[in-house]
């Protein structure tokens, strides 16, 4: 019916950021959604960011994509997290309105130019010549491409499970999709089984807010996105209760009957998002587990109970939820569910998420083993990315551990692989203070520009950015203070006076000393925004820490930049151990810095690969 | 793009000289940092820092921290690409023993190079180009060849109880960095709260641990290479008888290798497992004036080599001015005094043998800043024998065996002991990893900027076990907390 150049089926998150890439750097797009109402859907949490993901929506808003522009546009309230510890872990995390976070998202794939945005339920690929060429609709309608971008979520084989009960759904009550997953399969991919869950909704208005903390959100809100200067207020805030002995006993009495412990989910769960009948079941001696009161937006009253996901019957969902303090009287709207889907071995793909057999097949999101809106989005955006250049005949667009979280989640991803839903930490970036949320723009902007993303008006936003950041370093710098007035306001600081005359960042060093503090004796300062400040203070304050992480990227780089060719024969390749050889022959790396991080390859190993290389190349 | 790397590229063992090759960018700064000219050597050479021209230059090492000298040396300088690496290359050709050719190599180490792995020059000079295809086979070869080489069981043994000591370390180390990750990544969760404070108390006992494994790095050369034990003292007091005396009771001997220095009887024998190399000072001319045979130049230089001295003295004769003159030459050395003779009516005493020590100053600290060391410790142990009745040999391979042991606490057969370059260059640099996190945890730092030094140095003890790092503290995260939404 359609010709294509790139077809995105899904419009989650990642297959919004997909079809929105795709279709700004040029490439005529298709988005197909099974519902949509679904599109953007929050399934789970009504919040964007959070530790490693917050990094990750500025990384996918400073590459040119949409995530942080909606969430600027729709959060209701706003925290920096971390906030106490180093610039490398400040992490910003927003609860979203739900539903206006939906329309927004919606509203964008509407506006843009070279894409379509249709409803209808995709239920086999086209492949010719072990090619990916379109998809065919429950309707018989064909649409025809040259890419393809599987974002299938958790409705490519949806089944949820309440307790006893156990049926074909997508997320929310939204219809799976049973044949497309049976087609993938007659497609020879290997699908596997993961699991996640979702807690129950209640209406605030039957919670006790007095029994519980109050939870608000920052004062200062520096935007997500950094076309934004600055961005409303909080409107809400966020309440914080414990479950205690009783909750557990109720839960421990019953754990027979949830789906998990009865045996009848059969999928791969993440340890990090356990249900609350796990958690009670692996650490029997915690006294109380928290939970988080979350609003779903501004029009409705329901609210998210987080950190109590279960797949329980829904009688004693009400039971145990109701004997927690502040939901004592809780009236229901949704109960909590598990939901099992299909996913694939992300070690079938490349690092441009193309996968290994079937070319210009782009796969993204939970549907590579993934968990999160935020590993969803960014693995969407590079994918809509390398479909628009795989159709251009360009080359593909990757970005290493030491330029983006994004990066590190795909270099996981295609390298390890996963054993369970992934979620991105900041414990998995090795760079971290380099890889930092307020610098996002300064590393990856650039790049998105070069791709023919990240447009004009933000390409000249990052530039502005840059030279404000790069003049008030220099400034700082060259800024001295005489030694009697340098001595005067450090004593009034209670600190020991220098023995000579002392620059503004010298002083700016000083662990006891903030920005905000220098101005006392800087009284030449420009007025700056907040997201300024804030990387001009870091860069001073942390330099010898990010001078040693650059050292360490250096090194990374030397086994990075050493490429490997695509049909190399590891199996051919003497004095590499034969664990090895199948290994490196499954994941075919792409750098021989890649081949070291596949588990099973030692050291020796790629020595051995090192010089076969150089002979090769000397021939 | 690689880092400077450096290694005795002389075959082990004692030899006329041994060379110490520097490569990569660093290499000529780093030999410009310890490098002092001699006389005339500074006119022969071009450049800045006087290395140019790819001319030997005569000069000596010295430690710019202390000031000491480590050795007299000559030194070349050679930019890349012509070398053999092809890249920029220092090499240092030192003229001492083996022990003045580590404390060198250390020296590098120190200043900036790190050790070369096995085969890396050469890997070096095949990726650059340097080496032709039949030398990298050779290459080839030499790693696999690595990965199925045995060691002497006993050194295995060793290592393996290296590796688990690292192991059980870097456990307690994995568990912390789960902790500080737990702390970092789920800020708003029920979990302990991790301070500086913390980490700062946790650091500071890893960095003890270390201490104690890198403490046995001396112990371990002594197991690697053998302790080197000088039997000294005056005519006839009964050193050969002594020695030979110590060959019997030896369980087994290593080697016989008479005449291997010009001027001295070198003995390998193995005493309680630990490999000793006596050198008797006696075994040419016996009959000569000690003094005259102590002025000869090999006797010097292999008291200055010994790790300790015999120091025998007849126990039925009042002590004379041959035994001050035998004290004279060994002044430095840590020493056992052997009273022999202790069948015949008693002169000395232990005692005896005391009071003459402090009567030349034993025991003052002018003696020691002086580099008399021996003697302003005084000895070791005092230990009484008869040859003739054939006591006391127990005794003083006890006092050999604590010598050996002592100080890093390490009991005999079992403890962890450091016994390979590699691995104590490689506790050298997570210490002063750990050291730069402990500096800032005590600053009060946050606690994710300590991290970084407390992973590096995870990751450092990481190559001494062959542990490849990663995922292992995100599991260790999920293993211990209870996290999630």
């Amino acid at each position: 019916m359609g010709e294509y150049d790139v077809i995105v089926v899904g419009a989650g998150h990642a297959g919004c950021e997909a079809g929105l890439a795709a279709a700004r750097m040029g490439a005529k797009t298709l988005v197909l959604s099974i519902q949509l109402d679904a599109v953007a859907l929050m399934a789970c949490n009504p919040a964007i960011g959070g530790t490693g993901k917050g990094q990750l929506v500025k990384e996918i808003d400073a590459l040119g994509g949409e995530m942080g522009l909606v969430i600027d546009k729709t959060f209701i309230q706003s925290r920096m997290l971390n906030r106490t510890k180093g610039p490398a872990v400040h992490s910003p995390r927003a609860q979203a309105d739900k539903r206006r976070y939906h329309e927004e998202m919606k509203a964008a794939l509407e506006r843009q130019e070279n894409l379509d945005l249709k409803q209808g339920e995709v239920v086999d690929l086209i492949v010719e010549d072990a090619c990916a060429r379109g998809v065919l609709l429950r309707t018989g309608a064909v649409h025809r491409a040259r890419a393809v971008v599987l974002a299938t979520g958790t409705f490519l084989g949806g089944r949820v499970f309440m307790g006893e009960s156990t049926y074909e759904s997508g997320p929310c009550g939204f219809a799976p999709a049973t044949a497309l997953a049976a087609s993938l399969r007659g497609l020879g991919l290997a699908l596997r089984r993961f699991k996640t869950g979702t807690p129950a909704r209640a209406l605030a208005r039957s919670l006790h807010p007095e029994r519980m903390e109050e939870q608000k959100g920052d004062e200062e809100i520096i935007p997500f996105s950094f076309l934004n200067a600055s961005v409303g207020g909080n409107k809400v805030s966020c309440r914080l209760t414990w479950t205690n002995e009783r909750t557990h006993a109720i839960i421990r009495e019953n754990l027979e009957r949830s789906s998990l412990y009865g045996g009848l989910i059969k999928g791969v769960g993440p340890r990090y998002c356990p249900s609350i009948e796990d958690k009670v079941n692996r650490f029997p001696d915690r006294e109380r587990h928290q939970l988080f009161i979350e609003p779903e937006g501004l029009s409705t009253d329901e609210v998210y109970i987080q950190g109590m996901s279960t797949s329980m019957p829904e009688d004693v969902q009400e039971a145990f939820y109701r004997s927690i303090p502040g939901l004592e009287d809780a009236l229901f709207t949704r109960a909590g569910y598990s939901i099992e889907y299909d996913c694939i071995d992300p070690l079938s793909l490349y690092p441009n998420l193309e996968h290994k057999e079937l070319a210009g097949l782009f796969c993204a999101g939970q549907f590579n083993g993934t968990s999160g809106y935020e590993e969803a989005a960014a693995q969407g955006l590079m994918a809509g990315i390398n479909a628009a250049l795989r159709v251009r005949g360009k080359p593909p667009f990757v970005l290493d551990r030491s330029e983006a979280y994004i990066g590190v989640l795909i270099d996981d991803l295609v390298t390890k692989g996963v054993e369970e839903p992934y979620r991105m930490m900041t414990a998995r970036a090795e760079y971290r203070l380099i890889l930092r949320q307020d610098n996002a723009d300064l590393r990856l902007t650039e790049k998105g520009h070069a791709i023919g993303l990240a447009s004009r008006e933000r390409y000249e936003a990052y530039l502005r950015a840059k030279k404000e950041t790069e003049d008030e370093v220099e400034r700082l710098r060259a800024t001295m203070l005489r030694p009697a007035e340098a001595a005067a306001f450090l004593e009034a600081s209670g600190l020991a006076p220098p023995a000579a005359g002392i620059s503004l960042a010298e002083l700016l060093k000083r662990p006891e000393l903030s920005y905000a503090a220098l101005s006392a004796v800087d009284p030449n300062r420009p007025s700056l925004s907040a997201r300024t400040r804030a990387r001009v203070e870091t860069q001073i304050k942390y330099e010898g820490y990010i001078k040693k992480q650059l050292l360490q990227i250096e090194r990374f780089k030397g086994l990075e930049d050493r490429r490997l060719p695509e049909d190399f024969d590891y199996l051919a390749l003497e004095g590499i151990r034969p664990e090895a050889k199948q290994r490196l022959s499954k994941i075919r790396p792409r750098s021989v810095g890649q081949a070291a991080r596949v588990s099973g390859v030692s050291p020796a190993d790629i020595n051995v690969l090192l010089i076969h290389l150089k002979r090769v190349g000397r021939r | 793009m690689n880092d400077t790397v450096a290694a005795i590229s002389t075959p082990p063992g004692e030899g006329g000289i041994g060379v110490i090759r520097i490569s990569g960018a660093e290499s000529r700064s780093v030999l410009a940092r310890i490098f002092r000219p001699g006389k005339g050597g500074a006119a022969l050479c071009a450049g800045e820092d006087g290395f140019g021209g790819r001319r030997m230059r005569y000069g000596r090492i010295v430690d710019p921290k202390s000031g000491s000298a480590l050795d007299e040396v000559l030194a070349v300088f050679m930019k890349g690409p012509r070398t053999y690496t092809g890249e920029d290359t220092a090499e240092i050709h030192c003229h001492g023993s083996a022990a003045a050719l580590r404390r060198v190599l250390a020296l590098v180490l120190r200043e900036g190079a790190r050790l070369a792995e096995a085969g890396e020059f050469t890997k070096r000079a095949f990726l650059n180009g340097r080496l032709d295809l039949a030398q990298a086979e050779a290459v080839i070869d030499l790693i696999r060849a690595k990965a199925d080489t045995t060691f002497d069981a006993a050194i295995q043994q060793l290592d393996g109880s290296l590796s688990r000591a690292v192991k059980n370390l870097r456990d307690r180390m994995t568990e912390l960095l789960a902790s500080v990750a737990a702390n970092l990544d789920y800020p708003e969760e029920d979990i302990e709260t991790l301070s500086p404070h913390d980490l700062a108390e946790a650091l500071s006992s890893i960095n003890d641990e270390i201490e104690k494994l890198n403490a046995t790095a001396h112990t371990g050369r002594i197991v690697r290479e053998g302790l080197r034990v000088i039997i000294a003292g005056k005519p006839n007091v009964g050193k050969s008888s002594l020695l030979n005396a110590l060959l019997r009771e030896s369980r087994a001997i290593v080697t016989d290798v008479p005449g291997t220095t010009r001027d001295l009887i070198e003995e390998d024998v193995s005493l309680r497992g630990i490999p000793v190399r006596f050198v008797d000072t006696a075994g040419i001319r016996e009959t000569e004036d000690p003094v005259e045979l102590l002025g000869v130049a090999g006797s010097r230089d292999a008291i200055a080599r010994s790790d300790l001295v015999l120091f025998v003295l007849d126990a039925g004769a009042p002590l004379d001015r041959a035994d001050l003159q035998v004290l004279q030459h060994i002044a430095d050395r840590r020493f056992i005094a052997v009273l022999n003779k202790d069948d015949l009516p008693l002169r000395v005493h232990a005692e005896t043998f005391s009071a003459w020590l402090a009567s030349f100053g034993a025991g003052s600290a002018g003696l020691r800043d002086l580099g008399a060391r021996g003697v302003a410790e005084g000895p070791i142990a005092v230990v009484r024998t008869s040859m003739k009745e054939g006591r006391g040999l127990s005794e003083l391979e006890d006092a050999l065996a604590a010598f050996v042991f002592q100080g890093g606490g390490v009991p005999v057969g079992g403890g962890a002991l450091v016994t390979n370059v590699r691995h104590a260059d490689l506790l050298e640099k997570s210490l002063s990893e750990i050291g730069d996190g402990l500096v800032a945890a005590r600053r009060g730092e946050a606690i994710d900027l300590v991290e970084i030094s407390l992973r590096r140095a995870w990751e450092l003890l990481g190559e001494i076990t062959g542990e490849t790092a990663g995922a292992d503290i995100v599991e260790e995260v999920f293993a211990r907390f209870c996290l999630g939404k």
